[in-house]
C-alpha cells in the first residue's frame, strides 16, 4: 500500500512517488489541507440538514476526503470525471459550488449542474453504471486525438469512481473489459471505504480489489486513501500514464466511511464501535495538520483562518439551501426529450388547467 | 387477529415459509444483520443462519441468475430487490432466462424464484428510488406478478407466491410500509389472483392496486359525502387480472375508473381499459378514465405530489366519468 504520511503525521520516503510531489509548494499543501477541512464542513452541514428536514437524503463523505482532494486535485482541467453519488470533495476540487451538490438531496433537481462546464458529470445512483459512459466517453477522447499527443493542454484523461460494492456489478467488470480491449484512456479510482451500506467489502471479493483488473489486462495500484499525499502522487502518475496512451489503470484508495452510509442508515447494526474508533485514529485531516504542523509548513494563525472559512463556508450552504425553491410542477414537462413531444404537451396543459381548477390557492400552487 | 405493518406482516409470512419448508431462501442486498433497508427481513438471519438468509454481492443480475440456477436445482428463493429501479441490472435475467425457462424446456423444469419489489413513490427520495415498473414485467409472459394493499395480504401473498411453481413477482408498495392492518393468521384470503371488492358501491367502479387502494378508499368516502356512491376494487394480482371480478362490477356500475402511479401511456390502465370495453361495451355509460403517473422520469421528491395521483385526481376522474 503506498503511504506517504503516516497516521501521526510522519513523512516516510517513496522510492517511485516522491517525485510526483517534489515540485508541490507549502501554499499547495496547505491548499489540500484547506480543501479537507472546507469539504469536512460541507458535509457535516449536509447531514445536519437532513436531520433538520432541509434535505430529504444525504450521503456523507466523512473520512474519505483525503482520497477525494488527493484525485481532485492531481486532474487537468479538460480531464473529465464520472463520479457515483458521495464524490463531494472531487466536485469541490472542479469547481461545483458545494451548495449546488445539495440540489438533488433536497429533491429540487436530478443533477444541478452543467457536467459540461467542470467537466465533471452529474452523480449517478445505479451502482456501477457510470464506469461504462466513462469508457466511452474514453473511447470518444481516443478517436478525437487527445490522447498521446505529448501536449498537455491536449491530452485528456478520464476518471471513473465507484466503490467497493460496485466492484461486484456486472457494469464495472464489463468496463473493465471494455477499456482494456479498446486501450482507453480511463482511470478507475475503486474507493474502498469498506462497506456497502451493511456489506463487508470481503463480501463482494476474495483478493485486494487493486487486483481486481489484472484479470482483465488493467494494472492496479493500492493507496492509502487516508493520505492525501499519496492520492494526489499515485493519481498524478496514473493520469500522466493514461494520457500518454498507455492504457487504463485501477487504483485502489483504501479508506473508511467514518459516518452512515447515508441518512437512512444505521450503522450500529452491522459494524462495531471498536472498528471505528480504529479508523478515527486515521483520520485523514488530523493527519495532514500534524504534519504541516510538525514541518513548519502550518502555523495557528493559519489553521484558524482555515476553520474561519470554513464557518463561512458552512453558513452559505445552509442559507442557500434552506433558500432554494420547490421547481414550479410545469418545469418537470421541460426535459423529457430533446425536442416536441406530442403527449408531454399535452400532460403538461391538462395538469396547468388542473391546477388552475383548483380555486384553493394553496392546493394549487402544491404548499 | 393482530395488528402489524405491511412490513412487520410480510416479515411474518417469510418465517412461517422458512419455517415451513427448508428449501426456501432469502437472498438479496443487506437482508442479513441490517434487516433490509426497509427491515422487512430483519431478525431472519439471526434465526435461520446465513444459509438461508443470503447476504448477496452487489450485484442484481447475479442476484437473479444464481435464483435461477438454486430454484434449478429444488430449492425456493426468494429475492429482495431493494428498490424498484435496481431491478433493471438484472432485467436481462428476469425477461429472457427466469419467464421462459419453464417454456424452453417443455415443462420439466419449474422456476419456483420470488422476487420482491419495494416499489412506487411518495417517500420523498432521490432518483431511482420511486418508480413503478410493474408494466413492464406484466407485458412479459411466463411472470405471475401481484401487489399486496394491506398486511393481511401482504402476510398471505408472499406465502402463495412462494408456493407457486412459476415465478412470482410481488410488487411491495414502499409508502405502506409502516400502514398499519388486521392480520388473520388462520384463514387466507384465497387465490392470489382473484380482485377483492374492498368497499360495495353503486355508481361508478374505482380499481386501483398497491399503495393506490388507501388513496382511492379515502377517494369513495369523500365522494359520499357528495352522495356518490363508489365501488372500490384491490386488483391485487397485476398479471393475471381478474377481469371476472372488474367486468361484474362495472356491468352493474357502468363506470370504471382505473388508477395506478406508474404512467398512463402504456399502463396497466390501458390494457383494463381496452379489455373492460370489449367485455362490458353495452353496459358502460362512459369511456373508461385512467388516473396515473405522467409520461416523464419520475420527477424529484419536491414535485412528486405533483406526478402522483392522489384523491383529487382521483375524484376529477370520478366526476368526469359521471358526467357523462
Ligand atoms: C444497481 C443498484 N443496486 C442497489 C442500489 C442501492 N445502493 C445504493 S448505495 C449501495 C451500496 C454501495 O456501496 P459501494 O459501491 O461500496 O459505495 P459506497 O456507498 O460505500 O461509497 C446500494 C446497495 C443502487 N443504488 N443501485
Amino acid at each position: 500500500m503506498v503511504q506517504m504520511i503516516t497516521a501521526d503525521g510522519e513523512r516516510v520516503e517513496n522510492a517511485e512517488y516522491d517525485k510526483l510531489v517534489a515540485d508541490l509548494t507549502d501554499e499547495d499543501l496547505r491548499g489540500f489541507y484547506r480543501d479537507m477541512v472546507l469539504v469536512r464542513r460541507v458535509d457535516n452541514e449536509g447531514t445536519a440538514l437532513q436531520r433538520q428536514g432541509q434535505l430529504g437524503l444525504w450521503a456523507p463523505v466523512l473520512g474519505q476526503e483525503a482520497t477525494q482532494i488527493g484525485t481532485g486535485r492531481a486532474t487537468h482541467p479538460n480531464d473529465y470525471i464520472f463520479p457515483t453519488y458521495r464524490e463531494h470533495g472531487v466536485a469541490f476540487t472542479r469547481g461545483v459550488p458545494p451548495e449546488t451538490l445539495l440540489g438533488m438531496f433536497r429533491g429540487v433537481s436530478h443533477g444541478g449542474w452543467d457536467p459540461t462546464e467542470n467537466n465533471f458529470h452529474t452523480y449517478t445512483i445505479v451502482i456501477g453504471s457510470q464506469t461504462l459512459h466513462a469508457v466511452g466517453y474514453a473511447m470518444g477522447v481516443q478517436r478525437d486525438g487527445n490522447v498521446g499527443t505529448g501536449d498537455p493542454d491536449r491530452d485528456t484523461a478520464v476518471m471513473a469512481f465507484f466503490g467497493d460494492g460496485a466492484s461486484s456489478q456486472g457494469d464495472v467488470n464489463e468496463a473493465l473489459v471494455f477499456s482494456a480491449s479498446y486501450n482507453a484512456p480511463v482511470l478507475f479510482i475503486c474507493q474502498n471505504n469498506q462497506w456497502a451500506i451493511s456489506e463487508p467489502s470481503t463480501r463482494q471479493t476474495r483478493i485486494p480489489l487493486y487486483r481486481r483488473g489484472e484479470g482483465f489486462g488493467i494494472p492496479g495500484v493500492r493507496v492509502d486513501g487516508n493520505d492525501v499525499l499519496a492520492m494526489y502522487a499515485v493519481t498524478k502518475a496514473s493520469l500522466d500514464h493514461v494520457r500518454s496512451g498507455a492504457g487504463p489503470l485501477l487504483i485502489e484508495a483504501f479508506t473508511y466511511r467514518m459516518g452512515a452510509h447515508t441518512t437512512a442508515d444505521d450503522p450500529t447494526k452491522y459494524r462495531s464501535s471498536a472498528e471505528v474508533d480504529a479508523w478515527s485514529r486515521r483520520d485523514p485531516i488530523d493527519r495532514f495538520r500534524k504534519y504541516l504542523v510538525n514541518n513548519g509548513t502550518a502555523d495557528e494563525a493559519f489553521l484558524t483562518s482555515v476553520d474561519d472559512e470554513a464557518d463561512q463556508l458552512a453558513a452559505r450552504v445552509r442559507a442557500a439551501c434552506i433558500g432554494m425553491p420547490d421547481p414550479d410542477p410545469s418545469t418537470m414537462f421541460d426535459h423529457a426529450y430533446a425536442n416536441p413531444h406530442p403527449l408531454v404537451d399535452e400532460e403538461r396543459a391538462w395538469l396547468a388547467e388542473y391546477n388552475a381548477s383548483f380555486t384553493d390557492a394553496s392546493v394549487a400552487g402544491g404548499e | 387477529m393482530e395488528k402489524l405493518p405491511i412490513a412487520k406482516a410480510i416479515n411474518a409470512g417469510l418465517r412461517k415459509a422458512l419455517e415451513d419448508d427448508p428449501k426456501v431462501l432469502l437472498m438479496g442486498e443487506d437482508i442479513g444483520p441490517l434487516g433490509g433497508v426497509f427491515r422487512v427481513t430483519e431478525g431472519l438471519q439471526k434465526d435461520f443462519g446465513e444459509d438461508r438468509v443470503i447476504d448477496t454481492p452487489l450485484a442484481e443480475s447475479g442476484i437473479v441468475g444464481t435464483a435461477i440456477g438454486l430454484a434449478v436445482r429444488g430449492y425456493r428463493p426468494v429475492v429482495e430487490i431493494q428498490f424498484d429501479a435496481f431491478i433493471f441490472p438484472a432485467y436481462d435475467q428476469i425477461v429472457t432466462q427466469l419467464a421462459k425457462l419453464h417454456n424452453r424446456t417443455a415443462g420439466t423444469v419449474k422456476t419456483p424464484v420470488v422476487i420482491r419489489v419495494p416499489y412506487g413513490g411518495g417517500i420523498g427520495s432521490p432518483e431511482h428510488h420511486s418508480e413503478s415498473p410493474e408494466a413492464l414485467f406484466a407485458h412479459v409472459a411466463g411472470l405471475r406478478l401481484i401487489s399486496p394493499s394491506n398486511s393481511n395480504d401482504a402476510y398471505w401473498m408472499i406465502q402463495q407466491a412462494i408456493q407457486d411453481d412459476d415465478p412470482v413477482m410481488i410488487f411491495e408498495p414502499k409508502r405502506r410500509y409502516w400502514q398499519k392492518g388486521e392480520v388473520d393468521f388462520q384463514n387466507s384470503p384465497g387465490d392470489k389472483h382473484r380482485a377483492h371488492i374492498v368497499r360495495p358501491g353503486t355508481d361508478l367502479t374505482l380499481a386501483a392496486y398497491g399503495p393506490l387502494v388507501t388513496t382511492a378508499l379515502s377517494a369513495a368516502e369523500a365522494a359520499q359525502e357528495e352522495g356518490k356512491n363508489i365501488e372500490v376494487i384491490d386488483l391485487r394480482s397485476l398479471s393475471p387480472i381478474d377481469f371476472e371480478t372488474l367486468a361484474e362490477s362495472v356491468n352493474r356500475t357502468g363506470h370504471l375508473v382505473i388508477a395506478h402511479e406508474a404512467p398512463t401511456f402504456v399502463g396497466l390502465g390501458a390494457e383494463i381499459a381496452a379489455r373492460i370495453t370489449e367485455r362490458c361495451f353495452f353496459s358502460l355509460e362512459a369511456p373508461v378514465l385512467r388516473v396515473g403517473g405522467f409520461h416523464l422520469p419520475y420527477p424529484p421528491s419536491r414535485l412528486e405530489e405533483h406526478y402522483l395521483p392522489d384523491l383529487d385526481r382521483m375524484l376529477d376522474a370520478v366526476d368526469r366519468s359521471l358526467a357523462y
